[in-house]
């Protein structure tokens, strides 16, 4: 590590995790944690396909990278906000995967109790602010929980994720206007597939997406999301510069999607071409990017990296066992936590059922 | 009891409030250095300096949005909308994120965050510009309306929705910030959300309403006093929650109802408190429940078709008389 950085390549063990500072335990932490997303994800699959899960659901495979470069360098302190692809994004802020999986399963010891599904994980002590469902609305949300850092003085930042497709909304440009103008504390980051749902960036947009945040005085920058090392070095620098102080960023997280947009939808076909698929898949892969780098660092050897994927396949089966164990909610909890406060006079609830 | 403009009402409950809570603060359209559109935070700028008292860009979605955030993580924020109209732009961030957070979080996040400003007619503003806007939010749980309808009401209903623990929307009027009324001077003045208040009395016949309409309600009073009919006027003060008990006691008092309110009749208010009359006490009724509401058309223009259009003490009286079958 005490090596001076270096932009070429190289073939000596350790440069590759030198050019981004990176040790080689986090590096392996990283590898992980990837896998462990992966694995929880194609369990979430099954379990849809059996129909245990029901709803939309939108798994985040293909896209571990960029969940886990870039939550990896946050504080507990610091809070995540997402979209409806919120899965992994909850396991990387801290959400025990027993919580996120009973969540998908509807059942009581969910994250949200059952009453949110896939789309709306929360955990209040992870500062994991859920989990939204619809398109570009958490960017207000996110920029206002910003607010409250800079209004109580706190150093803490928000990481709030959106797809491509987002920066279209309105929501969008309005947030990032208010944040250059009271400098918050917020990154905004694009998980950026390239498809909105079916529709291809470019035939939405006439401008490049690092061009989206300029007309607001908000620096943009565009890092490899398959490349977890490089994701995780940027925001390592990304979350130390907004913390001081710095004002809003946004980041162009490039990344791909292996799967459908969600799992009622095909994976390629009409809107994006079956090779093209197939050969992201083949080339940026990023727990295969970051494996054999490894591997060929000599940092793990293959045994260790097989003993790491049975313990991934473990911790995820463990989610379903301890979902599937897990009771359906209580029906006489139906009404509870509709309002924080029920007024001492007055009627709140109007179906006749609940007084 | 000081006399004082509903106005001075709603400013004198804001300071009190921001006073007493470092966590409240105010964002909105011209909140600040304008010193408010309607003028309802004047001076609170110089009190309580630009860190609590925020001119937003005009950007309605986002910056209720960015009150929704900053509530969900702690504070408690009061969005102005310079008049309800325009909080159509917002009603995503109303609805789907302030209302619904608390239970989709299984009860994670409390939601403390009041949405003030105008709703309803004013004078020749035309369509896009007068419309009553409550029902739109009473339609979801999670949300709780309140529309005070005299100084009074106006000052210790903010304060109670500004320290309640879920959304309010707080509608005021926009013809009502110079009415005059007496208000009690205590610090502490608080009404609780929920309970209705009897604005006039009388045996023969119920009119209830809500919001500024309560005024309509009292000239239809009068003038059926003049003809010895004796109304009930009740004010419902805040639609959610709603105070049931105070309804089925004027219902079972004269046992003919009219309801008179602001908005379109078709799902208004009028619409759910007619329903559950007839559910709740159906025996009591001597005659059906008729309504009294804006036409059911957009706002015209025109000074002579707005007064058409509009609810009047006339057609309320009409309406009274019907129901007396006079």
């Amino acid at each position: 590590m005490a090596q001076t950085k270096t932009k070429k390549k190289s073939t000596k063990k350790h440069d590759v995790l030198t050019d981004y500072g990176v040790s080689p335990e986090l590096a392996v932490e990283l590898l992980r944690d990837m896998l462990l997303y992966r694995r929880f994800e194609e369990k979430a699959e099954e379990a849809y396909a059996i129909g245990r899960i029901g709803g939309f659901c939108h798994v985040h495979i293909g896209q571990e990278g960029a969940a886990a470069g870039s939550i990896k360098p946050l504080r507990d302190d610091d809070y995540v906000v997402t979209a409806y692809r919120d899965h992994t994004q909850a396991i990387a802020k801290g959400v025990h995967p027993n919580a996120v999986m009973a969540e998908l399963f509807g059942r009581a010891d969910g994250a949200s109790g059952g009453r949110g599904g896939s789309m709306h994980i929360y955990d209040e002590a992870c500062r994991f602010m859920g989990g939204h469902g619809i398109v570009g609305a958490q960017i207000p949300l996110a920029t206002g929980i910003a607010w409250k850092i800079r209004y109580r003085s706190e150093d803490s930042v928000v990481i709030v994720y959106m797809g491509d497709a987002a920066v279209n909304q309105g929501a969008f440009h309005e947030s990032l206007n208010m944040a250059a103008i009271w400098e918050l504390p917020i990154i905004y980051v694009v998980e950026n597939n390239g498809y909105g749902m079916g529709t291809a960036f470019n035939r939405v947009s006439k401008t490049d997406m690092s061009a989206k945040s300029v007309p607001h005085g908000v620096p943009a920058s565009v890092v490899d999301g398959q490349d977890v090392l490089a994701t995780y070095a940027h925001f390592r620098d990304l979350i130390t510069e907004v913390r001081s102080g710095s004002g809003p960023q946004f980041v162009d997280l490039q990344t791909y999607r292996f799967r459908g947009h969600s799992m009622s939808d095909a994976v390629s076909g009409t809107y994006r071409p079956t090779e093209e698929v197939e050969r992201r898949k083949e080339k940026d892969d990023p727990i295969v990017v970051l494996g054999d780098k490894l591997l060929a660092g000599g940092q793990i050897d293959q045994a260790s990296l097989d003993r790491m994927d049975d313990e991934a396949r473990q911790i995820a089966q463990d989610a379903v066992d301890f979902a599937e164990a897990s009771p359906v909610p209580d029906p006489s909890t139906l009404y509870n936590n509709t309002w924080a406060e029920i007024n001492e006079h007055g009627r709140l609830f109007f179906d006749g059922r609940h007084r | 009891m000081a006399v004082m403009t509903y106005r001075d009402a709603l400013n004198e409950a804001l300071r009190e409030e921001m006073q007493r809570d470092p966590d409240v603060f105010l964002m909105g359209e011209e909140v600040a250095e304008y010193d408010g559109a309607y003028k309802v935070s004047k001076g609170l700028l110089e009190e309580f300096g630009d860190k609590r008292v925020v001119d937003s860009p005009i950007s309605e979605l986002g910056f209720t949005g960015l009150c929704v955030g900053a509530s969900m993580a702690g504070l408690r924020p009061i969005v102005e909308f310079m008049t309800f109209n325009f909080a159509f732009l917002a009603i995503d961030q109303v609805i789907n994120n302030a209302a619904k957070m608390y239970y989709m979080s299984d009860g994670q996040f409390p939601m403390p965050i009041v949405f003030r400003g105008p709703t309803g007619a004013a004078l020749q503003l035309s369509a896009q510009h007068s419309q009553a806007c409550e029902t739109y939010y009473s339609h979801a749980p999670g949300c709780k309306v309140v529309t005070p309808g005299t100084p009074a009401d106006a000052k210790g209903l903010l304060k109670a929705s500004i320290r309640d623990n879920d959304p309010v929307a707080f509608m005021e009027g926009e013809l009502l910030y110079n009415v005059k009324g007496e208000v009690p001077e205590d610090d502490d003045f608080v009404i609780p959300l929920g309970v209705a208040d009897l604005k006039s009395e009388g045996s023969d016949v119920s009119i209830i309403t809500h919001g500024k309409m309560v005024h309509v309600a009292l000239q239809a009073a009068a003038k059926l006093d003049k003809d010895n009919i004796g109304a009930d006027v009740l004010d419902l003060r805040t639609i959610r929650p709603l105070d049931m008990d105070a309804i089925l006691e004027t219902v079972k008092k004269t046992n003919r109802v009219v309801y008179l309110e602001e908005g379109w009749p078709y799902a208004g208010t009028g619409a759910q408190i007619v329903s559950m009359i007839q559910e709740e006490a159906f025996d009591h009724l001597d005659a059906p429940i008729l309504r009294v509401t804006q036409a059911d058309i957009p706002m015209p223009y025109a000074k002579s078709l707005e007064m058409l259009a509009k609810p009047s003490a006339d057609r309320v009286v009409e309406a009274c008389n019907k129901v007396l079958y006079r």
